[in-house]
């Protein structure tokens, strides 16, 4: 699809803001609609449209099969890894008060408090949202890589 | 406001019944994409935008991607089957009567006494504010705090379906792919 002026041109420049959208969902969830699924699935399909156009060697290039493997690991990792670490921490699996630091949380400049880091169950969900969002980028992407990655036996 | 559920809702039959009777597998891959974008719509207007969300990145996105994908792999044309298909007709208008046998008993829409309002608890709406610190989204705060557990089991079937689908579809050799360059933007 890469000869097709139109379609590279409009996805050269829509793809740094879907992803960019993607990491606003992500980031944003607690705050609006979203959360990691769906920031995994915009990030993981601006990555495929990248494939799309410029070709599954180009989206390898970016992304390569062997890095997006291990994150899919990896996320789950983060996310269970957050639960090992509130027991460590003293409390349940993903008991995310036990993250509450008081370092930080909340500064006073000119009579208006501000939010520095996020309390204990913003840093819990923040975590595990972030470990979702890995799994489901690095899931799609690599279904993604498989189907395509096919020999077509017709066009 | 009735009228746009009417239009959507006519438009989600309208597109389901073309995906069935369309031959052309390109065309009907399109039409699943649009019906996901109309049941998106639909989400949304029942003010569940975290479906819609859901709805318009995977049942449009990438889903039609990987249908398109197959597409390539297979073939763009479905065979033209000769029997009249009597037993499924029956099974399937035996199955519809039932499930509209079934929403007589559904309470009506938007009823606050009706059971998803009242019985697990309302209080989730009610303690989020001061559990969370503020933060205003209960759904993440179910998703990811009260039900911690369950969205960790969710992530794991995400991650077994990944391991799956790689087990079976990757080629044994990757030889030229490990092409290292910049590291992807995902986290």
């Amino acid at each position: 699809m890469n000869s097709f002026p139109i379609v590279r041109i409009v996805s050269k420049i829509l793809i740094p803001y879907i992803l960019l959208f993607g990491l606003y969902v992500q980031f944003h969830g607690d705050f609006g609609p979203g959360g990691g699924f769906q920031a995994g699935v915009i990030l993981a399909s601006a990555l495929i449209l990248y494939g799309l156009v410029f070709g599954i060697p180009a989206a390898k290039a970016v992304a390569p099969p062997w890095i997006v493997e291990k994150f899919i690991a990896l996320g789950v990792l983060v996310y269970a890894g957050t639960g090992v670490a509130t027991m460590l921490l003293g409390g349940n699996f993903l008991d995310y008060d036990v993250l509450e630091h008081h370092f930080l949380t909340e500064i006073t400049v000119g009579g208006q408090t501000l939010h520095m880091l996020p309390s204990g169950q913003h840093l819990g969900i923040f975590l595990v949202e972030v470990g979702v969002g890995i799994t489901v980028t690095a899931v799609m992407l690599m279904i993604f890589y498989c189907f395509a990655g096919r020999e077509t036996s017709s066009e | 406001m009735i009228y746009i559920d009417i239009i959507i809702l006519t438009l989600l039959a309208v597109t389901a019944v073309t995906v069935a009777r369309i031959r052309d597998l390109w065309a009907a891959v399109m039409f699943t994409g649009i019906y996901s974008f109309l049941g998106a719509s639909w989400m949304l207007l029942l003010d569940a935008p975290d479906v819609a969300f859901t709805e318009a990145a995977v049942g449009a996105g990438i889903s039609t991607v990987l249908l398109l994908v197959t597409l390539a792999l297979t073939s763009k044309t479905e065979k033209t089957s000769v029997s009249v298909p009597i037993v499924p007709l029956l099974v399937v208008i035996g199955t519809g009567a039932a499930l509209i046998y079934g929403t007589l008993d559904m309470p009506h829409f938007g009823d606050p006494d009706a059971p998803v309002h009242t019985h697990p608890n309302p209080g989730f709406v009610e303690r989020s504010q001061p559990d969370m610190h503020g933060l205003p989204n209960v759904v993440t705060a179910v998703l990811a705090s009260y039900r911690g557990y369950d969205t960790l089991g969710e992530t794991a079937v995400i991650f077994t379906a990944g391991i799956g689908v790689l087990l079976i579809l990757r080629r044994e050799k990757t030889s030229t792919e490990a092409d290292d360059s910049t590291t992807e933007g995902t986290s």
